[in-house]
């Protein structure tokens, strides 16, 4: 199915009416993940309603990554269950995609940009014939247009980026993972590719999980942030983030509940640093 | 070095065998040379000629490069391939990795003997001794290549759920190709070497058993026309597939891999 035909798109937030938003997409139940002694995660449960973006920071070492590596079934929980859909996710699914913080090992080097869009649609079996036309059109909508050709290292840090997401997005995903994505690009270009994901995210309609350690990236991005504590990783506030949609970049930022969120975020975040 | 700083610097590194051919030919004319195991440059050179013209030196030239590039082919082949299965494979790997170790360290040479009487002589038994001396190092370079691809790479293919095909053919064999093809230009000088070995030691065809005939027989001049010419043969194998590296993987010569 061409990636134009998902356009429907639940409501951010809990969308009340909707027979979907009944049962939950995600539905983390008492988790823990333990390597021999040592416990990573203990005992998280979270919701995450279709459509939904949440946004999970915390300290380093809070267990951040682990828990959304077992959204993506590339770990499994000592107990406790992941359901998507009311399954329990047992291993990788389509259906579930990761963006890697690590964007230059995540891409194919002896492929083009093109060619690394083409691998996610080889493999949901898309008819040979269909693929051209669904690559220019992923590439065109993250601003790869014109770089169809171009191989990984010729690229800079933020176009492999945008191409790793333009990979996940050709599985056609329910479920977009995010590890921090951003966090080895500049300023400028981090903003710009928040505001991509943020238009790409409302017309496929996907459910988002955002790994950042940045607060107002989580603030901007989020319908829910979900603060861990350390040690084990643990769920410590939910924060609901009122900010209007589509969000930019100035007015947003300049928002007073934004700054009240931000004080309130960076107190949570700071007691757990002492 | 490619060929074309070859031709620009080529005058500086020219210079050391060109003296040494001329301070060689100088000290036979002076000293009036007539030796059993030596020969002027000139005798070299005339005795080229001849072997050259009778046939008998690009006979010998190619039985021994055909005896070479099929075992390097047979040998790096089905190593690299039981490398990457054993790479692949945990289980395969601790059931052969002790047969391995222990089939490893026998020299290839001493297997000239088993072979021979096993096959006679002829390209067969050569091309069979090459192989297995080019077994174990392909193995060895092809599962080291198989185990470091990114593991990275290998979570987008358990994301994508790949098939095991689809893996191997889009994912490993892409990733390791430049190594494989690593391991290919190292068995090919590694190949002329057992050749010629072979050829000297038991089988009578190819430049090795020239070069043998020719000291049997006394014939100093054309014993060294051999060994010059098995000297310009490994130069050249060796200059063609550093060219072929480099038109083919580029970025691996210039050591920034991917």
């Amino acid at each position: 199915m061409p990636v134009t035909q998902l356009s429907t798109r639940l409501p951010h937030g809990a969308a009340g009416s909707a027979p979907a938003a009944s049962q939950p997409r995600i539905r983390i139940r008492d988790v823990t993940l333990s390597y021999g002694p040592l416990q990573i995660i203990g005992g998280v449960s979270l919701d995450i309603v279709p459509g939904e973006t949440i946004c999970i920071i915390g300290p380093s070492g809070c267990g951040k990554t682990t828990l959304l590596r077992m959204l993506a079934g590339l770990a499994q929980p000592t107990s406790g269950s992941v359901e998507l859909d009311g399954a329990v996710i047992g291993g990788p699914n389509r259906s579930v995609a990761i963006v890697f913080q690590d964007y230059g090992k995540a891409l194919l080097p002896w492929r083009t940009a093109a060619g690394n869009v083409s691998l996610a649609l080889e493999a949901r079996a898309c008819p040979r014939a269909e693929r051209p036309a669904i690559i220019r059109e992923l590439l065109e909508k993250i601003g790869l247009g014109r770089h169809t050709e171009k191989y990984p290292a010729e690229m800079s840090g933020g176009m492999q980026q945008r191409l790793q997401i333009a990979r996940c997005l050709a599985q056609e995903p329910k479920v977009l993972l995010m590890d921090e994505p951003f966090g080895a690009l500049d300023a400028m270009t981090r903003q710009a590719l928040q505001d991509e994901v943020l238009g790409l995210v409302a017309t496929t309609g996907a459910t988002m999980v955002f790994v950042t350690h940045d607060l107002e990236e989580a603030i901007y991005l989020g319908d829910r942030i979900v603060c861990l504590q350390p040690n084990p990783g643990r769920v410590g506030r939910i924060v609901d983030v009122r900010l209007a949609r589509p969000r930019d970049q100035l007015l947003t930022r300049e928002d007073p509940e934004f700054l009240r969120l931000r004080r309130e975020l960076y107190d949570l975040i700071k007691d757990d640093h002492q | 070095m490619s060929a074309s700083t070859l031709f620009k610097n080529g005058w500086r590194a020219a210079l050391l065998p060109v003296a040494l051919v001329v301070i060689a030919q100088v000290a036979a004319t002076v000293t009036q040379l007539e030796s059993d195991s030596l020969a002027s440059p000139l005798d070299i050179a005339r005795a080229f000629v001849s072997v050259m013209a009778d046939g008998s030196l690009l006979r010998a030239t190619l039985d021994t490069l055909k005896a070479a590039a099929i075992g390097c082919v047979v040998g790096v082949g089905a190593g690299s391939l039981l490398g990457i299965v054993l790479g692949l494979f945990r289980i395969a790997d601790d059931a052969l990795d002790l047969t391995i170790e222990l089939l490893r360290p026998i020299p290839v040479v001493a297997l000239i003997p088993v072979v021979m009487m096993l096959l006679g002589f002829g390209a067969k038994m050569e091309i069979v001794i090459i192989s297995l001396g080019l077994l174990w190092p392909s193995v060895v370079l092809a599962r080291v290549a198989v185990k470091e691809v990114e593991p990275r790479l290998m979570e987008v293919s358990n994301m994508l759920q790949l098939g095991f095909t689809d893996r191997l053919v889009k994912i490993v064999l892409p990733a390791v190709l430049p190594q494989l093809f690593m391991s290919l230009k190292l068995a090919a000088g590694y190949a002329l070497v057992v050749a010629v070995t072979v050829e000297i030691t038991a089988n009578p065809l190819g430049l090795g058993y020239g070069i043998m005939m020719a000291q049997q027989a006394l014939r100093p001049a054309e014993m060294f026309a051999y060994l010059i010419w098995i000297g310009a043969i490994g130069w050249l194998i060796g200059v063609l597939l550093n060219m072929a590296q480099r038109g083919f993987f580029p970025a691996f010569v210039k050591g920034e891999r991917r």
